[in-house]
């Protein structure tokens, strides 16, 4: 057909529309639940979970905060990279949260316990999230156990694991690890200047280009290596991978491996950054892992798209910091990303309701202008 | 050791709760894995009448601690049971990934909780912030004491869930449909069932046991509850127990137990001599469970016996 | 005068896009009679009993019971009217006894609760009247095939159907089991209920039927009596006589062996029985052999044996001399082994890649398409992609991007025939590659696999469609149940003998 195809077909704006129409009805939710709490300021603090770092009037002050925002994006991109990588071989990496703790726990390990420089903190946590990976994908794999199950077995362990192993890091004065400042200045990662650009704000470090290198990394290994096109093919047709010769449980393995890797390098880079420490006695799983799923799919389980999806999610979490405390709560925010990941389960139903809606108007179509071609041809005849 | 025990069945009560919940939901063909938010919101519903039910356990008489007791369940079956249908309605009707939204529930269980009760602290006391709702009083309505042991009435009701859910399924009209759809959907729809209300119903009492399995969760050994924590997994840990009960109510009880016992040593271990002597670091104490469940599906899931067509959306025009 | 016939379907046309699936047909069953239903794959014999239990509204004709007009608009409507089928795939539930399954739908209970004991009577007194022999406490996945199929009629007995439909129910079953079935519809049709039998096993019909109706290509041929008939003519109403299409090709001239199969057994993932059962062949090259035989018969899974997508039981498998018994498949495929699957969606293609993802499909990992740094040649794939579809003439909305999903099913084959072949492959093995396309593309795709054994490679084929069978083939094996019934020459035999072959009536010497 020469027909040029009706732009709503494109693959890629379909999900960008239907991202966009998540977000929309996400925050409508909040602002209604928002309202049921307490009517009266619902508005400004919807307005203030949306604007974040805006509220303040200065231009120094928006960037510094702005700069924290980016920081806090970091490691959310890479929860986010190390879910949409798992799903694109069809396993659903929950798992990511406790391989996000284990980079934390293996980075803050060596940076105060050992004193190693950062790079080698950095490493050491990536091999922990692979590790932890790996118990997965091998479990998958050899013993047929569900990847969301072991991966939330893997969470607990992961967590307890943590806190038994950063104890001894432990700041006296409180429940939390020292700061990197004042015990393992080495291990903090270096901000090349880039601190400078955001009001002198430390906490800007490498952390954020390497995301977004991560990000593209990715984005090329899914794309353009044989290894993503195996994957790929692994993920949509496991029955054609095994026709045509791949290796499917090799490249299960080798998945979680990845995802592991890339969720434990989102910990380590988070907690090198010397912008938050751990808590030792934490009682529950840290929410990154968690928000990455929204991220993963609100970027439409694009690479790229995540970078985006994940500074949305951080945008209002930060930003829902700023509601009104005497009425509202910060978690507002996580309330927000919980519906949108709720709505992003009927994406596919979307898209399946639109695309046939649009097959049915074209095949109408199409069948008017054969009816008009017969009627037409008829009358020549007749002439 | 006495202490032990009790823990022990408490425990295992709510994991029995909650895994026959998810064996039911599983035998009609939708894997919940939304269950950890059910609980959330069915801890919820339970907390808010305890702490605004007026209740005064020294005067109460044996009518009021039945009536709160009762309102108390009525209400975290209420708010799981209508949490539930968030679940129900993408997975069965919009077909939507099982897994995706089961995840978002759980997530929006927590955080919708948190919202809810921070916020209803605050309206109440501008400065407090915290997610807590404290229970100390109205708890005693249900808890009694034999000699030491301190029995919680929740204990019994998982025992009569157990009776009725086994009763349910397997010598009932209703619980030989559910199951068909589980295993065979197609062939019960040949025979004329209506595999998505099977499937509803399934999801449904899945959220009732949840809600009953959250209230009975943080009322286990403690009398305030903080929101934020959600229920640490318990939801997981009871599919855990699920699988390894081989979706057969009793088998599901003899795994609670067993897991029971190890969440349960988290908990008491202080009070063995020989424990505290080994200088275990608590940390491990609580990872306990949760490595033994890993252990236990690794070499339990390979010889499934899941309803074979679980966690498949049904759709009526592929026959 | 009362009316004879149990059920009609009268002058019945069920149209889809671009085929007439029933074009006027008529079906009158008799009451007490055993009445088949004759016809090869792809005769309309499916649709027809789909638009008898509602699940298609014909566009012509009507359905009548006992003399009158009835509507059928969904099964519960056939339920309530008496109807009951047995269908090829049981519908039972496995890990449920066999009186679970028997009362499912219609469980009698007093306030929910079951009461199993008078079903159970019930059961065994149905059991005991029709012969039938079943344990109603077993367990379905631990019973044979045999037994799965009397739980499934006594379904329709215990809700007191009256014409009972068997759709295939030979194909499953082992040669006693078919005598014992044989016997249980004769009892049943003496009791009184009206039986219509789906066939293409001759011996069977001229067994056991009364009359026979045939259909051939959605077209009403004839109902004969079948004690006025013989196997002959039926064959030759089944098939026709007519080969429609000629392909042009000079005599084989077969030379090396290529493929070498020696007493290979399969197991069966559907039935308890082996699939496969002992069979030795070779193919040379050159030479293009055809496993003729009716769907079921083993086919698919020697196929899969051969090419490593299921293990073997026992046996060996040897190509171009080296044993490749356990070879993986990427192995056989480097080793010059093509594979145009069955199941193009499950096996074939990877639906939601590109066109010009799935025509390397076989090949993304050859230096030509990946770098030594395991990055993606696109380039190069994308003008290999254009290349083939210009050869194989592959036609797409938008070229080498179009998603595989969006095609039609002929350009999905074509494409798949067009990258196993291109692969030039030293033994090529296409399993029913003309499956559902219209004739241009069937002819095309048959010049090439002639073009393929010209060039001296060795071909496999195994179709079910009975001219393409003796107008491509230069040496034909017949598939029955499992095992290899009989070597024919194309020119030598007639499409009624291979009819005989295929339905287990004749049976000779295969070589090896």
């Amino acid at each position: 057909m020469n027909e040029r195809r009706s732009l709503l077909r494109n693959d890629g704006l379909q999900t960008f529309v239907c991202s966009i129409i998540c977000i929309i009805l996400g925050l409508i939710i909040g602002y209604l639940a928002l309202l049921v709490i307490n009517a009266e300021g619902a508005f400004e603090a919807i307005v203030n979970v949306i604007k974040n770092f805006f509220k303040y009037p200065s231009g120094d002050a928006r960037m510094k905060y702005f700069g924290s925002t980016l920081a806090k994006t970091a490691p959310l991109i890479m929860c986010s990279l190390s879910i949409l990588f798992a799903y694109k071989v069809g396993l659903f990496n929950i798992g990511a949260a406790g391989q996000y703790c284990l980079g934390v726990a293996a980075g803050l390990y060596c940076a105060i316990i050992l004193g190693l420089p950062w790079y080698v903190c950095l490493i050491v946590g990536i091999v922990f999230g692979a590790v932890s990976g790996a118990i997965c994908g091998i479990l998958r794999s050899f013993c047929n156990v569900n990847v969301v199950i072991s991966g939330i077995m893997l969470n607990w362990i992961s967590l307890y694991a943590t806190n038994l192993l950063l104890k001894p890091a432990m700041d006296p004065t409180g429940k939390d690890t020292f700061r990197l400042v004042r015990k393992a200045p080495e291990a903090i990662l270096p901000t090349l200047g880039m601190d400078k650009l955001f009001s002198n704000n430390q906490y800007v470090t490498i952390a954020i280009p390497i995301a977004i290198i991560m990000a593209i990394i990715v984005w090329i290994v899914l794309d353009k290596t044989k290894f993503g096109y195996e994957l790929k093919a692994t993920g949509n047709n496991l029955n054609a991978a095994k026709y045509c010769g791949m290796k499917e449980n090799r490249n299960i393995i080798l998945t979680m491996v990845i995802a592991g890797g890339l969720a434990g390098m989102g910990g380590a880079l988070y907690y090198l950054s010397d912008i938050v420490q751990w808590n030792v006695n934490s009682s529950s799983v840290p929410g990154m892992g968690f928000n990455g799923i929204a991220a993963a799919f609100l970027g439409g389980l694009n690479p790229i798209g995540c970078i985006f999806s994940s500074y949305f999610i951080t945008h209002i979490t930060v930003g829902g910091g700023n509601v009104d405390l005497s009425h509202y709560c910060a978690q507002i925010a996580d309330f927000i990303s919980a519906v949108i990941i709720y709505l992003c389960g009927f994406v596919l139903f979307f898209k399946l309701f639109i695309n046939s809606r649009m097959d049915k108007a074209e095949e109408k179509k199409i069948e008017k202008r054969k009816a008009l071609a017969a009627k037409e041809n008829k009358e020549g005849g007749n002439e | 050791m006495l202490l032990l025990i009790q823990y022990t069945l408490i425990f295992a009560s709510v994991l029995l709760l909650v895994a026959l919940g998810g064996c039911i939901s599983e035998h009609s063909g939708v894997i919940n894995l939304a269950l950890e938010g059910i609980m959330v919101m069915g801890a919820l519903g339970g907390a808010l009448v305890m702490k605004f039910l007026p209740y005064t356990h020294a005067t109460a008489t044996v009518g009021d601690r039945l009536g709160m007791f009762g309102l108390v369940l009525l209400a975290s079956i209420v708010v799981g049971v209508l949490y539930s249908m968030l679940l129900a309605f993408a997975c069965i009707n919009l077909k939507a990934d099982q897994t995706i939204v089961g995840t978002a529930l759980n997530m929006l269980g927590t955080a919708l909780s948190t919202v809810i009760v921070k916020s209803m602290n605050t309206a109440m006391n501008p400065d407090d912030h915290s997610s807590e709702i404290k229970y100390i009083d109205s708890k005693k309505a249900f808890l009694t004491n034999i000699g030491k042991f301190e029995l919680n009435w929740f204990m019994i009701v998982a025992v009569i869930c157990l009776i009725v859910i086994f009763v349910l399924l397997y010598k009932t009209k209703f619980g030989l449909r559910l199951r068909a759809c589980g295993e065979h959907p197609q062939a019960a729809d040949s025979v004329g069932i209506n595999v998505y209300k099977m499937r509803w119903a399934g999801v449904l009492i899945s959220g009732l046991l949840g809600g009953i399995g959250g209230i009975t969760y943080i009322t286990a050994g403690v009398s305030t509850w903080k929101f934020e924590n959600g229920v640490a997994g318990f939801g997981f840990l009871a599919l855990a127990v699920m699988i390894f009960g081989a979706w057969d109510p009793f088998r599901i009880a003899g795994a609670a137990l067993l897991f029971g016992l190890f969440r349960a040593l988290g908990n008491v271990y202080n009070g063995f001599d020989f424990l505290v002597s080994l200088n275990i670091p608590s940390a491990v104490y609580n990872m306990l469970p949760y490595i033994v469940s890993l252990i236990v599906l690794a070499f339990t899931s390979k010889k499934s016996r899941a309803p074979k067509a679980e966690g498949i959306p049904y759709d009526k025009g592929q026959r | 005068m009362e009316n004879q016939y149990a059920i009609e379907m009268l002058n019945i046309t069920k149209r889809f896009p671009g085929i007439i699936a029933n074009d006027n047909i008529t079906l009158q069953l008799k009451k007490g009679e055993i009445h088949a239903l004759l016809g090869e794959n792809g005769a309309g014999k499916s649709t027809l009993m789909s638009v008898l239990f509602g699940l298609y509204q014909p566009e012509e004709g009507v359905i009548k019971k006992d003399g009158q007009v009835v509507q059928v608009r969904d099964p519960n409507d056939a339920n309530r009217l008496g109807i009951g089928m047995v269908h090829q795939h049981f519908k039972l539930v496995e890990c449920f006894s066999v009186l679970d399954n028997i009362i499912l739908g219609v469980e009698p209970n007093t306030a929910g609760f079951l009461q199993k004991a008078e079903a159970r009577e019930k059961v065994m007194k149905l059991s005991e009247q029709y012969g039938l022999h079943v344990d109603p406490d077993a367990i379905i996945e631990d019973i044979t095939v045999g037994m799965q199929q009397r739980t499934e009629i006594l379904k329709m007995l215990y809700r007191e159907n009256e014409i009972l439909i068997f759709d295939e129910p030979t194909a499953v079953l082992t040669p006693q089991e078919i005598e014992e079935l044989m016997q249980i519809m004769k009892n049943l049709a003496a009791e009184g209920k009206s039986i219509l039998f789906i066939s293409h096993k001759l011996n069977e019909i001229m067994e056991v039927a009364d009359r026979c109706s045939v259909l051939r290509k959605g077209k009403y041929i004839g109902t004969v009596d079948v004690c006025n008939t013989t196997k002959e003519e039926l064959s030759r109403m089944m098939v026709g006589r007519d080969v429609e299409f000629v392909v042009h090709k000079d005599p084989a001239k077969p030379t090396d062996v290529v493929l070498d199969v020696n007493k290979m057994t399969v197991a069966s993932k559907m039935h308890h029985n082996n699939a496969v059962k002992d069979v030795s062949f070779k193919v040379r090259r050159g030479e293009i052999v055809c496993i003729a035989g009716i769907d079921g018969n083993g086919q698919t899974e020697l196929v899969y044996g051969i090419t490593g997508l299921e293990p073997i039981k026992s046996g060996k498998v040897e190509m171009l001399g080296v044993d490749i018994t356990k070879a993986p498949i990427r192995k056989r495929s480097v080793m010059g082994m093509s594979h145009i699957p069955e199941d193009r969606h499950k096996h074939g293609l990877v639906l939601d890649y590109s066109l010009e993802n799935n025509l390397v499909l076989q090949r993304y990992f050859e230096p030509e398409f990946t770098n030594a740094a395991g990055f993606l040649r696109k380039k190069n794939i994308r003008s290999y992609a254009e290349r083939l579809i210009e050869k194989f003439d592959v036609r797409s909305g938008q070229g080498p991007i179009t998603m595989a999903r969006s095609m039609s099913g002929g350009n999905q084959q074509k494409a798949i025939v067009a990258r196993e072949i291109d692969k030039d492959p030293e033994l090529l093995i296409a399993v029913q590659p003309t499956r559902g396309l219209d004739v241009g593309a069937i002819e095309y795709i048959h010049k090439q696999i002639v073009a393929h054994r010209d060039e001296g490679k060795a071909v496999l084929l195994v179709s079910l469609e009975l001219e393409e069978v003796m107008s491509l083939s230069d040496r034909i094996l017949v598939m029955y149940e499992g095992e290899l019934v009989g070597e024919l020459d194309p020119k030598k035999t007639t499409v009624e003998e291979l009819g005989l072959y295929m339905a287990g009536a004749k049976r000779s010497e295969v070589s090896y």
